[in-house]
């Protein structure tokens, strides 16, 4: 299982900024090993973001976003109390989804 | 007479020629729901766009692409788009000379404002393009040269 996630949600004149780091190897399916063998790629594919439950935001990613990816974005609305949940799953099946509340 | 390690070595290169050449389809593993492998496994622009089916693209001052001139470090790129039209369906940042040109593509509701930034790896000096998929089909981009010193993918 998959490192938990860190999420910070902050709430700003009536806009919460969400920033989010995921804990994974984003391997692209490019890379060798020492021995010339093509790692396989391992890569979350899609992500969900939801505010007190309800999806405000999808993202699908191909293997090009960074190792221990990093998205910010601005939900409008939002308050301090609110839950922002996120959960990801990746090329293998994986998935894992954490909760941060908006300060 | 081949032995088995010959054999094995052989095919073994075989393979490698193949995944090199983009025969074998890496990407189409396991699919998470929902996933549009087709648009992630295009490799120009215009196929990702040909892939999602929409619209030909037109360049926009209504979007903008956020990213260093100069990345040191190709395997953390910060890149982000920002659209202040309204009525964005999709927003999907590309890379140009990158193994496969779609990076990652977003679907911000309407409670999101669409501009989102995030991490990408590039291979090498490329455009990269923001583009945004309008609620009445409408495609606009806006593009940028981010120049790498040291790559992000092969090693």
């Amino acid at each position: 299982m998959a490192d938990p996630m860190r999420i910070r949600a902050q709430s700003k004149d009536g806009k919460t900024v969400v920033r989010v780091l995921m804990a994974h190897e984003m391997e692209t399916g490019q890379r060798k090993d020492s021995a010339g063998k093509v790692i396989p790629a391992w890569f979350i594919q899609t992500v969900d973001f939801k505010l007190n439950g309800a999806s405000v935001m999808k993202a699908q990613w191909g293997p090009a976003v960074a190792k221990n990816p990093f998205v910010q974005f601005t939900i409008k609305g939002g308050k301090p109390g609110d839950k922002v949940s996120i959960t990801w799953v990746d090329n293998h099946g994986d998935t894992r989804t954490d909760e941060a509340t908006v300060s | 007479m081949h032995t088995r390690r010959e054999v094995m070595k052989r095919s073994a290169a075989v393979a490698s020629m193949l995944a090199a050449a983009g025969m074998l389809p890496q990407l189409a593993q396991a699919q998470a729901a929902g996933y549009s492998a087709a648009a992630f496994e295009a490799k120009t622009v215009a196929d990702v766009i040909k892939a999602l089916g929409a619209a030909a693209p037109a360049e926009s001052p209504d979007i903008s692409v956020n990213g260093p001139d100069i990345a040191e470090n190709g395997a953390v790129v910060p890149l982000g788009a920002a659209v202040t039209a309204a009525g964005v369906k999709r927003v999907l940042l590309m890379i140009e000379k990158n193994p496969y040109t779609l990076a990652a593509m977003f679907e911000p509701g309407d409670s999101v404002e669409p501009s989102i930034s995030t991490r990408v790896k590039m291979g090498q000096s490329s455009q990269v393009y923001a583009v945004a998929v309008m609620n009445d089909g409408r495609v606009l981009y806006a593009h940028k040269e981010i120049k790498v010193t040291l790559g992000g993918c092969g090693g």
